[in-house]
């Protein structure tokens, strides 16, 4: 899968499960501060990620994700 | 319609609580080993207007759960209302208590609760409302001779379902615990006559409680009126704790 195809599969998930404004959710955009999600809210997207593309991620894998482009990166690592 | 899942739900309290959920919900019955009498419950159910099923469920094995927890979502979406009421005792005083008897009671009742608690707070997070309901005890706040397992097996589910409603509050999941007192089930009935006459005497209500005494408080706690209690413990006791 390109890159460019899981980042709009991760917009569809933000956007849809969290109900984020679609035009805020950038590669650039920070997952805490500019989308206001919570911690909760991160294990939500990563369980709503495993559902989606069949894989598992680790917490420590998790560690260094503050941004949508790194969780695209990330993502597209595993799949 | 909301999906209940009332683990240990054939007998006893959970037979009481299947009941009455049925009314309302479409109520799934856990079993371990009594099918027959899950049967009867779902049947009795049905006649009386409501809605149920019956499932084997295991809570002490992760794998028995995740299975259940599947079958349930595939033919009703979700686990909306989690009971978890099954338990197990092993009653011995301390020092002739074998390792065995802790953590098989551990397991069950504490573990167990943890593993369907879990599991069913995956699809209450995506559907931003649950209720899950600990049956728990009063022996879990005062303890009891011969139950040091039980008790601190009673005691653990109350720090879960606080630390539940901490978590998922933001959810419109709340967690909650209930302690009954003296109730007449199968796990009382090795009360003798003398025993029940002096418990009844610590009482400030002059009888031992009815599993429906359990179950219609655990029917408020599933209401939307009820949705600004959560990460309590409330007594059902007859007036024995106060």
């Amino acid at each position: 899968m390109e890159l460019n195809e899981v980042f709009e599969k991760v917009r569809g998930l933000f956007v849809e499960d969290l109900g984020i404004d679609e035009s805020k959710v950038t590669m650039e955009a920070k997952l805490e501060e500019d989308l206001e999600i919570d911690s909760l809210g991160i294990v939500e997207v990563v369980m709503a990620f495993e559902d989606e593309f069949e894989i598992e991620i680790d917490d420590d894998e998790l560690a260094n994700v503050s941004t949508v482009g790194q969780a695209v990166q990330l993502l597209h690592s595993k799949i | 319609m909301k999906t209940a899942l009332v683990t240990g739900g054939s007998r006893g309290i959970g037979k009481a609580v299947s009941t009455v959920l049925g009314k309302n919900y479409h109520v799934v019955v856990g079993y371990v080993t009594s099918e027959d009498k899950a049967a009867e419950v779902v049947s009795e159910i049905k006649e009386s207007g409501g809605s149920a099923s019956s499932i084997e469920v295991n809570i002490s094995s992760k794998e028995s759960v995740d299975k259940a927890f599947a079958t349930i979502e595939k033919s009703y979406g979700s686990v909306d209302i989690l009971i978890n009421n099954a338990g197990i005792t092993k009653d011995n005083i301390l020092p002739r208590m074998k390792e065995e008897e802790w953590i098989n009671v551990i397991q069950t009742n504490l573990t167990g609760s943890f593993y369907t608690s879990q599991r069913a707070i995956k699809q209450m997070m995506k559907n931003k409302w649950g209720r899950i309901i600990f049956i728990s005890s009063i022996v879990g706040m005062s303890g009891n001779q011969g139950q040091a397992n039980y008790a601190a097996s009673k005691a653990g589910l109350i720090g879960l379902a606080k630390s539940i409603s901490k978590e998922l509050g933001s959810r419109n999941i709340t967690s909650n615990v209930i302690a009954p007192g003296y109730i007449e089930t199968d796990m009382t009935s090795f009360l003798d006559d003398e025993n029940k006459e002096n418990i009844i005497e610590q009482l400030s209500i002059k009888r031992i409680g009815k599993p429906e005494d359990i179950s219609n408080v655990v029917a408020f706690l599933c209401n939307d009126e009820s949705e600004y209690i959560t990460g309590q413990v409330i007594p059902v006791d007859g007036g024995l704790t106060t």
